[in-house]
């Protein structure tokens, strides 16, 4: 269905990652899960935002890695943080203390409403597909100031309601954060290998506000299991620079990973 | 204080035992894990934040019959397939599961080490883990009247971790990732700790956690043992074995052969640690 007119010298991977890595404001303190999140905010690290304050939930504090972490506890983050503090401490005095600024998550599936399942797939009693649970999402994404989430975009994984819900986003609708007592703002952005999706101030649902380029309106619609509302005028990502493919690709490329 | 880990494991875990290794994929006792294995307990509660690898093969040998936990995945690489087939096919036993969150976990350790009946944490609220875990509630703030979540004391039969080294007398000296350790051995009935060396004295360094020896039962003195996680300073995490793992774990076959040739082998290097 691509209606591509001319081939781009990324993939789109890469563009969502590096769209994410935008997401993130220099000087911010950045709650990053593993795998694309982790991608994303060391590439905002060494690009952008120079001063971002990651933090992983083994406890590592204002970390700066050599290279990406396979696991969230790799020793490369302790040698780089600034401060490593016990599990306990990281989620009660750093996360539900409100000191975090941005979430930063993935996601197994996802709602019209940005809520996340990382549990199950099918019934919980009986599931199709057990998947590793909860970790720290559900804190991350109560606690965090905003969340961004990052995610390959599938009617699979975009479904009206999740199977599941381990993360709240944004509940049914308006208002029920506030309800449940969620201190942080919840999910602001959703970024995915398409493009981006961002709650309606009015509903909260997730509506499509960005393509990336290449990618049309009814390939996104195609790859959501809801009926997705789309902006007047959707903006078009703007392309990877040569500096941050270069970067990412020195990240992610086959001599990264030790 | 210090013995052989086939003898601490024996003396200190037994069938129906609720047990607890921890490590933050760091220091992970992975060589006490496969004692457990070789020596054959049935039963065992298993309970750890996050589960990987080793209780993967715990579940497939079918020690367990319930695993208390907040993450199970085997880490940057995908899925544990031992759960996955225990929980939805009850292979080799069935296998039940209380899920929570890291933060609940996390406290849960942290009350049962401080002796209280229970813990207070801003938490899964709107969250599907309520419906499905009994011991998540809703406790009222008696001076603001917040709601907030409690959830009960973890309190382990026996806690199983490694560290990097003890002295003579039984004091155990951790660093790097430090996790939730100290909590959980301080949350047990019963503590073993598996340690890469003995040492005369040990020397601080920066950012160490030090267990006395009056709250530790036994040491026993594994090189390697936390291997395929690592060791701050001694050895580094093993991210092939880790991926490896994935095809062994995916077939019950292959799961069991590699059972077979653990169960056939001596214990791993296990050293008196004392000076002849």
């Amino acid at each position: 269905m691509t209606t591509a007119t001319r081939t781009f010298d990324w993939t789109s991977d890469e563009i969502m990652t590096v769209a994410a890595a935008r997401a993130l404001g220099d000087g911010m303190s950045c709650f990053v899960g593993i795998g694309l999140p982790s991608t994303a905010a060391n590439l905002a690290r060494r690009t952008h935002a120079p001063d971002l304050w990651m933090i992983y939930e083994s406890g590592t504090l204002g970390t700066v890695p050599a290279h990406l972490p396979l696991s969230i506890g790799d020793g490369v983050l302790a040698e780089s943080a600034d401060a490593v503090v016990s599990v306990p401490e990281v989620f009660n005095l750093w996360l539900q203390a409100g000191r975090i600024d941005v979430g930063f998550l993935g996601a197994a599936q996802l709602d019209r409403y940005a809520n996340i399942n990382t549990t199950v797939i099918g019934d919980y009693a009986d599931p199709e597909v057990r998947l590793p649970g909860a970790g720290g999402a559900p804190e991350i994404a109560a606690s965090c100031g905003e969340v961004v989430i990052i995610v390959r975009h599938s009617a699979r994984a975009f479904v009206d309601r999740v199977d599941f819900v381990t993360s709240v986003g944004h509940g049914r609708g308006p208002g029920d954060r506030e309800r449940l007592g969620l201190r942080g703002r919840g999910p602001t952005r959703v970024i995915t290998d398409l493009g981006v999706l961002e709650p309606d101030p009015d509903t909260r649902e997730l509506v499509l506000t960005g393509v990336h380029p290449g990618v049309t309106v009814d390939e996104v619609r195609a790859a959501t299991g809801w009926d997705l509302k789309v902006v007047e005028t959707p903006a078009v990502t703007p392309e990877p620079t040569a500096a941050e493919l270069s970067v990412l690709r020195s990240l992610t490329g086959p001599e990264a990973r030790r | 204080m210090i013995a052989p880990l086939d003898e601490a494991i024996a003396e200190l875990v037994h069938d129906g035992d609720t047990v607890a290794l921890e490590g933050f994929t760091h220091l992970i006792p992975v060589e006490a894990g496969h004692e457990i294995i070789r020596q054959g307990l049935r039963h065992l509660t298993l309970v750890r934040m996050t589960p990987d690898i080793v209780y993967d093969r715990m579940i497939g040998a079918g020690c367990a019959r319930k695993l208390v936990f907040s993450w199970g995945g085997n880490p940057g690489v995908g899925s544990l397939h031992r759960f996955r087939d225990a929980v939805t096919t009850g292979w080799p036993v069935p296998l039940e599961v209380e899920e929570h969150s890291h933060a609940g976990m996390a406290n849960r350790y942290l009350a049962g080490a401080s002796g209280l009946p229970f813990a207070v944490l801003r938490g899964y609220s709107g969250t599907d883990l309520v419906g499905h875990n009994p011991h998540i509630k809703t406790i009222t703030c008696p001076f603001t009247g917040q709601e907030l979540a409690a959830v009960p004391a973890l309190n382990p039969d026996v806690t199983v971790i490694h560290a990097q080294r003890a002295d003579r007398a039984g004091n155990v000296q951790l660093w790097g990732i430090i996790g939730i350790q100290k909590e959980a051995a301080l949350a047990a009935d019963r503590v073993l700790v598996t340690v890469e060396e003995v040492v005369d004295t040990l020397e601080p360094v920066p950012g160490q956690v030090v267990l006395p020896a009056r709250v530790v039962d036994r040491v026993s003195v594994v090189p390697g043992g936390a291997a395929p996680s690592y060791a701050h300073g001694y050895y580094e995490r093993d991210n092939e074995a880790y991926k490896s793992w994935d095809a062994v774990g995916r077939d019950r076959e292959a799961f069991t052969r590699w059972l077979a040739d653990l169960t056939a082998a001596a214990p791993a290097a296990t050293l008196e640690g004392t000076a002849p």
